[in-house]
């Protein structure tokens, strides 16, 4: 550039138009990124309330694409009227009891991962006694195992709950094995110095670290374990959301089938919320850009 | 009490050999700092006297006892990176000492002992000049910061030996001059064995009492790992005169430096 010259009088200007950035160097503003984030969902309300009045203007009986209207009536029949039957309110009887199976399967899987990942990836002699039968578990596609969990632990809650913690505790085990294995020598090595043992540095050391790769975990395990639920409770179960689904289905209900999915989509995107926050909580010292 | 034997050391991953014939003795209270070529071995030496590394040949005594090949209390090691644990603030690094010394199965302690340990752990971060940083992640610190609570943590587990491993390599050379004092005070209140491994041979003359330089002494050309390198020359320094321009420049030589200059104008100042 050449210097400016003695009396000031040329400064540079500012550039009429931005200059062209590379794809992958045009940020996104914030109002900008909630746009954007909005439009694909709004793509496909649009395209399915104009799909559906199309339906009904030619035949109003139509099952398949219920109007916004007929699906809110009937997620609302099932939220707040009681089942003729049973006097249960129906939606909260499917959640209470999808989300009790959820949980308590996800809730062992998550134990088991943090026991027998911590002692495989921490203890040399425990990861070559359990390293390769986790290995070798965790191929094994838990749906075919399910005909052999219904058949051993009967039709009720413990082989549904089986299946879940089944499903998806090997790739947390492993997941967890990996994460502490991959703990720097020298952080182990320092708390040896200072007199720790093997037990106080699983405490103090190994399960703080692992912690929010716990959670991640967890995160992770929540959306195949919607799927070993559903798929055990479509088979065999009296309540349950996924039963509820598979149940209506035989009536073509799209206006219960519908809201349904959609309300299982918002407890998972809760639940996965709630475990961020509960990361930021436990494990400060791992997030630290997003607390400043 | 902390006085360092190695007679006869080898050490060999597989067929290349590494370190060969290292012998030498460190009375307690010395000051030594290890230079050499990168990959000569200098760090796998100072690996070996923490124990997280089992020499292949020959005995290494420390105290009075050859070397338990695991790291225990006797030898304190700050490492150039993860010397200090991310998932706690500095206060809790430090506190992390005493609650691994004396916190039985919990690694805790509690009460009366918690209280103490509070106190030794503030007046360390005061004396470190971490006090107003002592509720921050090490995350937050600045390299030189960590370094210092690097150094204090290690210093309250109280060991009889102090192992470096390249502790200011990755530092401002300012900060660096800083940590210098720092350690070098700590030294002599402390007393313990030192031992270094250092690129800079300006810090090497600085800082030790004396000086090793690792080297290879016998090459074969068809076979470059096969004579690992062995101590090819031993200084004892005078930390109150300046090393001699002509001892700098051949220690300079024999580690093939880049940074003669550097260290010729320590020897110069």
């Amino acid at each position: 550039m050449n210097a400016v010259p003695e009396g000031g009088a040329e400064v540079p200007r500012a550039p009429r138009r931005r200059p062209r950035l590379r794809l992958i160097n045009a940020t996104v503003s914030r109002g900008g990124a909630l746009f954007l984030g909005a439009l694909p969902f709004a793509a496909v309300a649009v395209a399915y309330l104009f799909a559906s009045a199309q339906r009904l203007a030619v035949n109003p009986s139509d099952k398949l694409l219920p109007s916004p209207a007929q699906m809110w009536s009937a997620f609302l029949d099932l939220a707040t009227v009681p089942d003729k039957r049973s006097g249960d309110l129906i939606l909260w009887a499917d959640t209470f009891a999808s989300l009790v199976r959820l949980f308590a399967g996800v809730g062992v899987a998550t134990l088991a991962a943090l026991c027998l990942g911590v002692a495989i990836g921490f203890i040399p002699r425990v990861r070559a006694f359990l390293l390769p039968f986790v290995t070798v578990v965790c191929v094994i596609p838990p749906l075919a195992m399910l005909p052999i969990l219904f058949i051993a632990l009967g039709l009720g809650e413990t082989a549904k709950i089986t299946l879940i913690a089944l499903g998806v505790a090997p790739v947390m085990v492993r997941d967890i094995a990996n994460r502490v294995m991959e703990l720097p020598p020298e952080l182990v090595a320092k708390a040896q110095t200072l007199g720790a043992n093997s037990w106080t540095m699983v405490l103090r050391l190994v399960l703080p670290q692992v912690t929010p790769r716990l959670i991640t975990c967890v995160r992770l395990a929540l959306g195949p374990a919607w799927l070993f639920l559903i798929a055990a409770e479509a088979i065999a179960s009296t309540e349950g959301l996924g039963y509820r689904i598979f149940l209506v289905r035989r009536y073509l209900s799209m206006d219960v089938i519908l809201p349904y999915v959609a309300w299982i989509t918002l407890l998972a995107v809760i639940t996965d919320w709630l475990l961020v926050r509960l990361s930021h909580v436990i494990s400060p010292w791992a997030h630290p850009v997003q607390d400043k | 009490m902390s006085r360092i034997v190695v007679h006869g050391l080898e050490k060999s991953y597989g067929d290349a050999r590494v370190l060969e014939r290292v012998n030498v003795t460190a009375e307690a209270g010395e000051f030594l700092s290890l230079v050499g070529a990168s990959g000569c071995g200098k760090s796998t030496f100072l690996r070996i006297l923490l124990g997280q590394e089992q020499q292949s040949g020959g005995v290494v005594v420390v105290g009075d006892q050859p070397i338990v090949p695991q790291p225990t209390p006797q030898r304190g090691i700050v490492f150039q990176r993860y010397s200090v644990f991310p998932h706690l603030t500095a206060l809790q690094n430090l506190l992390l000492v005493e609650d691994f010394r004396s916190g039985g199965p919990f690694g805790r302690v509690f009460g009366v002992k918690r209280r103490n340990a509070r106190q030794e752990a503030d007046t360390m971060l005061e004396r470190v000049g971490l006090a107003h940083a002592r509720d921050l992640y090490p995350a937050s610190l600045s390299g030189g910061m960590q370094q210092r609570l690097a150094i204090a943590q290690t210093l309250l587990g109280r060991p009889q030996i102090l192992l470096l491993d390249e502790p200011f390599g990755a530092l401002d050379p300012g900060i660096r001059v800083e940590m210098h004092e720092l350690l070098t005070e700590l030294w002599s209140e402390h007393g313990m064995t030192v031992v270094m491994v250092t690129h800079d041979i300006s810090e090497a003359f600085k800082l030790g009492t004396r000086l090793l330089v690792f080297d290879k002494v016998r090459h074969d050309p068809q076979f470059p790992s096969a004579y690992g390198a062995t101590i090819t020359y031993d200084l004892k320094l005078d930390r109150k005169s300046r090393a001699s321009a002509r001892d700098v420049a051949k220690v300079a030589a024999m580690v093939g430096t880049t940074r003669l200059d550097s260290a010729n104008a320590t020897a110069a100042s």
